[in-house]
């Protein structure tokens, strides 16, 4: 979230898209309620089904799953026809501005650059015009053809209510009520939020999807104000702590990037991470790369990382192509790995296209699996009847069961969706032999060392020197591990305004990671999370629930990332002359000597508004991007492609495109998997899939209660669906991909209506994800024995909401 | 039960008034359907603080789960869709005792005690005296007593009569996230509910009402009903009330008829022996039947 929680409840304007949150974010919904009772704000809900959060809407369309840029993107050509853009913030504080290079364009559905055998895209044209100094030109009258804006008017110029009707299904009238109210917030004194979360990035072109929220926040001025922003849902309790701590296999903590193999040493690495700064007297705030990079590794490494050594470098694992959980199961797949980790996480259930992962698993010599309970992967060797047909005896992966503590067994945070570091208490001992997962890899890791020890090996260095100085070393603390990763001084480190003065002694935990040093001075494992436990102890654990202002941001409650800040770019709250747009909603403004008001400023705190910073602090020209650059890898603006299984067969937004921009032309498709694609003569409706509020995944089936509140699998479908295919409501049904079939009870809805689509009717199946043949609901087939086994293409999120199925009466 | 004998108020099969009952506030439960979103949570919270475990079923094509209330289901949210104006409502209800202010239920029960009316407006069911004969399931408005199959009592939800008596929320408040329950004095909720139509009638819910049905003389779990003029939409009765059998039953004519008649009883027998003399018994020896 670049808000919180609690600010919701500051918005005129909610728009739920990609997201539901009332049924699977029951408890953050109330800042919804809350902005209704207490704001008047109208929500708005569009979605395939007509959901839970949609019982409380103002607003509801339902829309074809899959087609979100088509509908975004119209709303972006609404808009900026109806001038219905906050015109000082986007000239001032977005790209708008700024000539694009003139080798850039756009035809039938590809931006210039694509290569249709790599399926990838040659970026350099998707970039500035610059000077001699390298410096971005721009147009602050917005009138150069060249401008962003123009482009982008151009660009979206195709997305006319009457295309958005024909391909997501939502009427065109339906629609410009939808853009009308969204544009409302354009007005300084009304500001709009987004609530997304899977919705909208399970998809091929998921990553575009968020890209297009943003784009429309920057437009209506609603980025950095309360009531604002681009939030994101997260899914679990901490699965914002897991991407900032880098536990995935591109990343290190705090957003730093893995490096490749084409970074062997320190200094590549850093002149190819930091960026350059582009447009005069901008921040660029990331130009301190080498310092949040340098002091990881330190933490890392402690004594053993010296300048001399490149502070061990050489140490780090090179990436030599992407480890996505595609790619892993994909390599699975070909037999190319042999042992599996899997902690926390039931692959089976939650990775696309069971017939795949099945022989995967098989193929492996052993896999340790590290939960709490008993999943469908740990068992997935055992034959369960139809749920799950396998020849245990033609499976010899050798599966170790390692029982692990869940969150209220044990000390540590949470880090939720506001950013906010939660530290929270054991309240029960664990059961039988489960440990803390800590204990357990550090179990794992001194049995590794004592074997390198003994017997060397290829690389034994990073291992047999890591440091491990923790009290017991089988057992590190959760404060431990906190405070590394908080981080602290090596050195004192010198104020640079006042020599005589120290910004922290030696061996203190560090306030701030603006006293993070590139020299090997200063430690910390995760630049982000510096500032959560410093020398005045846990700020985590803080409950101060004071909230002065009225507009929920308790500063004194836990710790939010970065710096305790609660709203990111919050300088945008005010005008280039450091003023409140809104009075009502004063929140960082210039005071004549600094920038303050109830929040930590983003910002440089004493630059005052004459010097022209922007308050996109973290791009390297200080705005906001309508145009990503080379950031994305189908194009500088979001383009709407079909879903990889879809019931069109040519794009409409590309027709001349034919085969080759019906989907996202980026996106990667593995050998064998493009043939298990469904079509629409075979699989002729679109199916999504998702969670109910009764259940959390696949935890809750294991507990008597929420499997008494939900207790067998079913498929929502719409009332002509059922009366095509001869389906009652509680009938037994047959669902049916090009990839494998379920059977579940058919749940006939009205909240589930045909579209037309190109002129054909178009029915929407829903699919609840939480059944499976362990715990105590009824058995039931894992739902993602139909999804396609392919991903977005920037980050490999697979499509789970936008597939082809059959639907037949069992 | 955790509420003392004092502030009983009422009880069953019963002509004397318990000794002088307190003057307490007068409770009710605010459920506000508009801010509802259907989580189960207040079900959840219910079967956890009782103690209650239904059967896990199975899935009839709703979402309504477990498909009824039952001696281990006192409350439920019953979801309805329909389609009201041209536009689609998914309403969702919270269903459970409403706890009427005269309650039918109680009326109905022939068990001394089984069943009670507080002074603060809940009632209350008391297993220990319920005899199982299941009339409260047939006095009830809202169809709402359950008779178990395993004890033969009956059950349902006692507002949590345990928690308010040491001064908590209903567990079912203190669980919902979105505040869509309410608890306290029935003035303030009324107050509260009254600020909620007008949000309503300005978002275009013209018809919006307060449900506190007169017919069973208001209710002590009282709704705010978006679509006010429908309450059957949302699964509710629209004008429940105690039946005319049971309201004569129960009343003073009833009581003066079956002390009417008992008298008379007495008088015929009298007058029958004045005229008759006693009865006659025939010696002994003509009763024995012979082996």
């Amino acid at each position: 979230m670049t808000n919180h929680w609690a600010d919701i409840k500051n918005a005129d304007v909610v728009l739920v898209m990609g997201g539901n949150p009332a049924e699977a974010h029951p408890c953050g919904f109330k800042w919804v309620i809350e902005a209704k009772i207490k704001n008047k704000a109208r929500l708005i809900v569009v979605d395939p089904r007509f959901t839970r959060t949609a019982a409380v809407a103002d607003k509801f369309a339902q829309l074809r799953p899959g087609t979100d840029i088509a509908f975004l993107g119209g709303v972006i050509r609404y808009l900026l026809e109806n001038d219905l853009i906050q015109k000082e913030y986007v000239r001032s504080y977005t790209n708008a501005a700024f000539l694009l290079d003139g080798k850039f364009g756009f035809d039938d559905g590809l931006f210039t650059g694509y290569d249709e055998a790599k399926r990838s895209y040659d970026k350099a044209s998707w970039a500035y015009q610059v000077d001699k100094d390298g410096q971005a030109k721009v147009d602050p009258t917005l009138q150069d053809p060249s401008c962003v804006y123009q482009a982008m008017k151009r660009h979206y110029a195709r997305y006319t209510p009457e295309l958005v009707e024909r391909v997501t299904g939502v009427p065109a009238a339906e629609f410009i009520e939808i853009a009308k109210l969204i544009g409302s917030t354009s007005a300084t004194n009304k500001v709009m939020t987004s609530l997304y979360a899977l919705g909208w990035t399970q998809h091929t072109v998921g990553s575009q999807n968020i890209r297009c929220i943003a784009m429309i926040q920057l437009l209506l001025g609603n980025m950095g104000l309360p009531g604002g922003g681009v939030n994101a849902l997260r899914g679990h309790s901490n699965i914002q702590g897991l991407t900032d701590l880098g536990v995935m296999s591109h990343l290190l903590p705090g957003y730093l990037g893995l490096p490749t193999e084409k970074e062997p040493d320190l200094k590549t690495y850093l002149e190819k991470r930091t960026p350059k700064a582009v447009r005069p007297g901008q921040m660029n705030y990331l130009q301190n790369t080498p310092k949040f990079f340098v002091s990881l590794l330190k933490a890392f490494y402690g004594a053993e990382a010296t300048k001399e050594n490149d502070f061990h470098f050489d140490w780090l694992p090179k990436n030599d192509k992407t480890y996505d959980i595609l790619a892993t199961f994909e390599l699975m797949y070909q037999g190319k790995i042999n042992g599996y980790f899997c902690q926390g996480f039931n692959p089976l259930a939650s990775v696309p296209d069971k017939g795949k992962l099945i022989p995967a698993l098989s193929k492996l010599k052993f896999m340790v699996v590290i939960d709490p309970l008993v999943t469908e992967t740990s068992t997935f060797w055992k034959n369960h009847g139809e749920f799950n047909e396998v020849d245990s005896k033609a499976i010899q992966t050798e599966v170790f069961r390692l029982p692990a503590t869940c969150f209220a067994e044990e000390d540590g945070s949470l880090t939720n969706s506001s950013r906010q570091l939660q530290w929270h208490w054991k309240a029960a001992e664990p059961p039988g032999e489960a440990r803390p997962d800590i204990d357990v890899m550090a179990g794992i890791f001194l049995a590794l060392r004592e074997l390198y020890k003994k017997e060397g090996g290829t690389f034994p260095d990073p291992i047999v020197k890591l440091p491990w100085g923790y009290a017991k070393p089988g057992a590190p603390s959760p404060e431990e591990v906190a405070r590394e990763v908080n981080g602290k001084a090596l050195a004192d480190i010198p104020d640079p305004k006042d020599k005589t003065k120290t910004l922290a002694k030696e061996g203190e935990q560090l306030a701030t990671f603006a006293h993070l040093q590139a020299d090997g001075s200063t430690s910390a494992g995760c630049w982000i999370y510096t500032g959560s436990w410093t020398q005045n102890g846990n700020q985590m654990a803080r409950r101060e629930a004071a909230d002065p202002t009225g507009l929920g941001n308790t500063p004194g409650w836990a710790w939010s990332w970065p710096a305790n800040r609660r709203i990111l770019y919050n300088r945008a709250s005010a005008d280039p002359a450091g003023k409140a747009w809104d009075a009502k909603r004063k929140y960082i403004t210039w005071n004549g000597k600094k920038w303050v008001g109830p929040d930590v400023p983003d910002f440089k705190v004493d630059s005052p508004p004459e010097e022209g910073m922007s308050p996109f602090i973290m791009t390297n020209e200080g705005v906001g991007r309508l145009f990503a650059l080379g950031g994305m890898a189908e194009g500088p603006f979001p383009e709407h492609y079909e879903p990889f299984e879809t019931p069109l067969s040519s794009n409409p937004f590309s027709p001349k495109g034919g085969g080759k921009t019906l989907s996202n032309p980026a996106a990667r498709v593995y050998k064998g998997d493009r043939e298990k694609f469904g079509l629409a003569a075979e699989f002729p409706f679109v199916a999504t899939t998702y969670r109910l509020t009764e259940h959390f995944h696949f935890w809750t089936k294991h507990t008597r209660i929420a499997a008494v509140l939900q207790p067998e699998a079913f498929a929502e479908i719409g009332e002509e669906l059922a009366s095509l295919r001869g389906i009652k409501n509680g009938d037994r049904v047959v669902i049916k991909s090009k990839r494998g079939a379920i059977k579940v009870k058919a749940l006939v809805t009205k909240r589930i209506h045909a579209l037309k689509i190109e002129g054909k009717d178009v029915h929407t199946v829903g699919l609840p994800i939480h059944w499976g043949y362990e715990g105590l609901t009824k058995p039931g087939h894992l739902t993602n024995t139909l999804t396609p086994f392919v991903g977005d293409a920037n980050i490999q999120t697979p499509e789970f909401k936008a597939f082809l199925v059959d639907v037949q009466k069992a | 039960m955790a509420l003392m004998s004092l502030d009983v108020l009422q009880q069953s099969a019963s002509t004397s008034t318990p000794p002088q009952a307190r003057t307490t506030l007068e409770v009710a439960k605010l459920i506000d359907i508009s801010r509802c979103i259907g989580c189960k949570a207040c079900q959840s919270a219910c079967m956890e603080w009782n103690d209650l475990r239904d059967e896990v079923g199975v899935t009839e094509g709703f979402y309504t789960n477990p498909p009824d209330l039952s001696d281990q289901s006192w409350t439920l949210m019953r979801f309805n869709e329909q389609v009201i104006y041209g536009r689609l409502q998914w309403l969702i209800l919270k269903d459970g005792c409403y706890h009427c202010e005269d309650p039918g239920c109680l009326k109905a029960c022939p068990a001394p005690g089984a069943i009670l009316q507080y002074a603060n407006g809940i009632v209350d069911f008391q297993q220990e005296h319920c005899i199982g004969c299941g009339y409260c399931t047939a006095g009830c408005p809202f169809n709402v007593p359950r008779l178990s199959g395993k004890d033969s009592k009956v059950y349902k939800c006692t507002l949590c009569s345990d928690r308010i008596a040491v001064g908590l929320e209903p567990a079912c408040v203190k669980a919902c996230p979105t505040g869509a329950i309410g608890f306290g004095s029935k003035e303030d909720m009324l107050f509260q509910a009254e600020h909620r139509l007008v949000d309503l009638v300005e978002r275009g819910f013209a018809k919006a009402a307060i449900y506190d049905p007169k017919g069973v003389g208001g209710t002590h779990v009282v709704l705010v009903l978006p679509h006010g003029d429908r309450p059957e939409a949302y699964g509710l009765p629209a004008n429940p009330r105690v039946g005319p059998v049971l309201q004569a039953w129960r009343s003073g004519l009833a009581r003066a008829a079956g002390v009417a008649t008992m008298f008379a009883v007495l008088a015929a027998g009298i007058l029958h022996y004045m005229r008759h003399g006693p009865l006659e018994v025939p010696p002994e020896g003509d009763q024995e039947v012979k082996p």
